[in-house]
This record gives C-alpha cells, structure tokens and sequence, in this order.
C-alpha cells in the first residue's frame, strides 16, 4: 500500500514537472495561431478559439522572413558540415597519430576551454573586418568550424579504434588517407552523427556573434531578425509567437531525431570532462 | 612498426591537425591574447578606422572600469544571477534526476525528452515567449499566479522581480542538460552500496544523504564548474526581455561590454571588462575546486 502511494506520488511530481516545461511552448503554439489582438485579452486565452495561419503568412509575405529562415540554413549547414570534416580529422589524430607533444597540445585546449568565448569576440570582430569578412555568411561560420570540445568528442570516441586493425591495413599497403578513409571513419560514424547534431544547435541557435558581425539587417540570421522584429512588433502577440515557433522547430526537430547522438555528446563530455 | 610508417604517422598527423589548430589559432587563440592586449589601449571608434591612432595607456582601463558604479553594477547583477540561477537550476536539475532514475518510474525516456526540450531551444525565441508570459495585465503567468491568490507581479517591469524572472527562465531552459548528466551519475552508484545501507537500517533520506551524495560529489564538481561557467556568460535573456533594466537591474557584465564595445565602440574598455570576467570565472572555477578538494581530506 505505501509503495503504491509512493509510486503514484511520483507520477504525480512527474507529469506536474512535465505540465510545467511544455506551457511556455504550448503557450507560444497556441498564442501563434491566436487572432490578431486575442493573446491580449482578459482573461488571457491558452488556447485560439479560432485557430488561424494569418501571422505566419504575414512572416513570409510582409516580413520576408524567408531570407532570414535562408541565411540560418546556409550558414548552419555548411557550419556543421566544415566542422565535422575539421574536427573529425584532429580527433582521430589526437587518439591515434602519436608524434612528440602531441598529449601537451590535447591539455592545453582542455584548459582554455575555461576561456569564455566573449573575451576573443572584440578582436576578432578587428580581425575578420579587415579581412573583409564583417556583414557576410562567412564571418558568422567561421568561429563554429573548429571546436575544442568537437575534438575532444571524437578523439575520446576514436581512443577506442584498435591499433593492431588500423596497423594492419598499413603493411597491407594502404595510405594514411586510405586507412582513415576505409576503416575509421565508418567507425566514427556514431560520434560524427553526435558532432554534426551539436555543431547544427549551437549555430542555429547562437545569437550573439551574429548579432555583432552582422549589420545589414537584410542578412541577419533568424534570431538576430526575430529579437529585432520584436522591436517594431512588440504589440502584436501573436506575430512574435508564429516567428518564435518558426525559430523553435527546426531545432526541437532536429533533438528528436537525433536525440540519441546529442544525448550520448553530452555524457561523453561530462565524463572527467 | 617501421620507421618510415612511424614518421609518415607523424606527417600525417600533423596535416590532419592543420586546419584545427590554424583555426582555432587564429580565430580563438589570437583574439584571445589581442583581447588583453587591446584591454591596454584606448582603442575607440577613431581607431576602428585608423587603428595606428590608438595607444598604449598602460592600466588605466582597469582603474576607469574598476571606479565605475555601473560596472560594479553589473558584476553585482551578474554575481545575483550565477550565485542564486546556478544553485537553483542544480537543484532542480538534481530533483528532476531522481524523479527519472527512481525505479518505480514508467516513461521514463518520455519524461527525459520532454524534461530536456527547453535546453535545445532557441535562446533568443524562448525569452520572447517568457517576455509575453510575465506581461502584467496579459501575461499568462500571472493569471496562473492568481488561481493561487498570487500577484498580480510586474515581473520585468519592477527592479525586484526582473532578476528573479529571467532566473525563472534560465532554470527552465537549462535545468535539462545538468538532469541528464546526474542521472547518469545516479545509474553509475552501484546498488550494493544501497543494499548495504538498507541492511544497516538506513531509511530513504539516510540513503540519499550518506551513499546518493557521495556518490555524486564528482558530477556535482563537473556540474558545478560548467554551470557557473555558462552563468556568468548572461546576455541573451536581458538584451532581448529587459535591455539590462528596468534600473539597471539587470544589466550584466557581458551586456555592459556589448554595449560599450558594439554600441560606443570603446574597445579597450570593453576588453577590460572581457579581461575581467576571465579573471572571475577563473578564480571561480579554481574555488569551486579547491573547495571539493578541502572536503574529500
């Protein structure tokens, strides 16, 4: 009797925890196909009563936010896949290509891994603009080709790779690029797949560093053009709701796919991180 | 292996590292080590254009930042956030943990996916959603306050409460990872320990207390350190809820040097407040270690 009421005590505490997580984003669902002016009403509704499209289609008629949906998309896919290929490349050889220092030079970019990003963000904004690369696509990308903890993901996932195989296509008579190529990239795959979904997150999702490096309005990435539309729009409710679903999705979408890689990142990372 | 295959390793080595560590040298390591450098001139907007115009002023950054009300301001805010956020998105982190990880718990990978949502949202667009949510007339929070008799609170309107609402939504968004990270703890605890415990007598808080906590002190560091670490980074949520008000209240340290660096264009200030955060999060992350290391002798 008492373990049943404990147990249901803790169903309890479960789904009251789970009510609590998802109001925020069904609030932003429902209040997104709310009509003009209905979020604003007394009491305020949590639900349409007449569900409607119109704000999104004001986001892709009026707004143009279709530019701005393009310009995370490239910028995003053509992050993941640099990253991918860069640090896929660097941890394989932190796990497997001994040559001298090489065990000082993993440390030393595990400390500065303690250096918030913010301290480099001036100078380099000094730097890419006098190599031309401030207001473009390229400028936003390029803190998010190389990553510290994008190696160190793979190098402790490529510890696992056995020599005696990788050695063993050597006196066959295979080239370095081969034996990556051929054996261990298919079995990097998993760890890569983990790599890709994190790369694709964080630059989705990142807000600051585009907010500096780009000015041109016509190009911001989608959060930089939603946190500024909010400015002209901060009364109309429902508007901001439809362009926070549409910023929101793609990445909820993504975490559910591949929720299985990104949650396998997160415990690699923590484990004598 | 022969020596030509251990030197062509070394070669490759080498090659497969080039565009990591040039990357990461040039775009990470570089501005780093230009950012403290900069932090000792008086680069301004006249030296965006002409950087040869700007000089070396030695510390007096440090001595006009350190001297500045709404600097320390801002640490103060700063500080109010990581040191009430980050225990409390611990907490909840840690209580969420042991929801899922209790045996009798059904769903569980259903209640994980959707405990964890929020930590992969978009940052920018969540804090537009709290921004509506804590409105004070239309706000669905404090109609929801009200079925409980509370309020009605002007959550980013009051210099009080604009602080603890954007700690709200910080805990909400991130409280996923760190539940991630102690449930894994929790299932490395071997149950024998608890067994043992249960045969002493132990009741469930005795267990929680003396085999659950010591066996989690190491993901408590780890949690700790990171948490505190991402915490004292605050910008997102006041730039796009509050613009650092109402009062100041919540203008934090990375939000004041956007705005000096990014709005006025003083530079060298801005890289001195830059230069000031490492400092902090650093000596930070070395207490919180110490502080462990003193517990375990």
């Amino acid at each position: 009797m008492k373990r049943r009421v404990s147990a249901l005590l803790l169903h309890v505490a479960l789904v009251l925890g789970a009510i609590v997580t998802l109001a925020p984003l069904a609030w932003m669902i429902g209040a997104s196909l709310m009509a003009k002016g209905e979020a604003n009403t007394i009491p305020p509704p949590f639900w349409p009563a007449h569900p409607t499209l119109e704000h999104y289609v004001e986001l892709f008629t009026h707004l143009d936010l279709a530019r701005h949906v393009f310009a995370s998309a490239l910028i995003t896919t053509v992050a993941t896949v640099v990253s991918v290929v860069v640090n896929g490349l660097a941890g394989y050889a932190f796990a497997k290509l001994p040559f001298a220092g090489r065990d000082r030079i993993f440390s030393g970019l595990m400390l500065s891994l303690v250096v918030p990003a913010q301290v480099g963000m001036l100078p380099l904004f000094l730097l890419l603009r006098e190599l031309g690369f401030v207001n473009t696509y390229v400028g936003v990308m390029i803190p998010y080709f190389a990553s510290i903890f994008g190696m160190f993901l793979v190098r402790q996932y490529a510890l696992g790779v056995p020599d005696d195989l990788l050695d063993a296509a050597r006196v066959d008579g295979a080239s370095e690029l081969r034996v990556f190529l051929a054996i261990v990239l298919p079995i990097l795959k998993p760890i890569l797949v983990t790599l890709a979904t994190f790369t694709f997150l964080s630059a989705w999702n990142d807000f600051m560093w585009p907010l500096i490096i780009l000015s041109d309005s016509a190009r911001y990435t989608l959060p930089v053009a939603i946190a500024n539309l909010v400015g002209e729009h901060v009364q109309d409710t429902e508007l901001m709701m439809a362009g926070a679903v549409l910023t929101v999705i793609p990445a909820l979408l993504v975490f559910l796919v591949f929720q299985r890689s990104y949650v396998r990142g997160i415990l690699a990372g923590s484990v004598k991180g | 292996m022969s020596a030509p295959i251990e030197r062509r390793k070394v070669r490759t080595a080498w090659l497969f590292l080039a565009p990591a560590l040039g990357l990461i040298g040039l775009f990470f390591f570089l501005p780093v080590i230009a950012g403290l450098l900069l932090s000792l001139t008086d680069f301004d907007i006249y030296a965006i254009g002409a950087p040869e115009t700007a000089r070396f002023v030695g510390l007096r950054n440090y001595a006009e930042t350190l001297s500045s009300p709404l600097f320390w301001q801002a640490v103060k805010n700063t500080f109010y956030f990581v040191l009430v956020g980050g225990p409390l998105s611990v907490l909840v982190s840690l209580g969420a943990a042991l929801l899922l990880h209790a045996r009798a718990t059904r769903l569980r990978s259903l209640f994980r996916t959707v405990y964890f949502a929020p930590v992969v949202t978009t940052l920018v667009a969540v804090a537009i959603v709290w921004r509506y949510l804590y409105h004070p007339r239309y706000g669905f929070l404090n109609h929801a306050l009200g079925w409980f008799g509370v309020g009605p609170i002007d959550w980013l309107g009051d210099p009080t409460w604009a602080m603890p609402g954007i700690i709200l939504l910080a805990v909400w968004k991130n409280f996923g990872y760190n539940m991630l990270i102690f449930a894994a703890g929790l299932g490395s605890i071997s149950q024998e320990l608890y067994e043992a415990a249960a045969i002493d007598g132990a009741g469930s808080w005795q267990r929680f207390r003396n085999v659950t906590l010591p066996g989690l002190a190491p993901v408590f560091l780890f949690v700790g350190v990171t948490t505190m670490i991402g915490f004292f980074q605050l910008f997102a949520e006041p730039y796009v809820m509050t613009q650092g008000g109402p009062l100041r209240s919540t203008t934090s340290v990375v939000l004041l040097m956007y705005e000096e660096g990014f709005r006025w264009w003083r530079m060298g200030i801005a890289s001195t407040m830059a230069a000031l955060l490492l400092v902090i999060t650093l000596a930070g992350a070395l207490l919180q270690i110490s502080l462990r290391r003193g517990e375990r002798v």
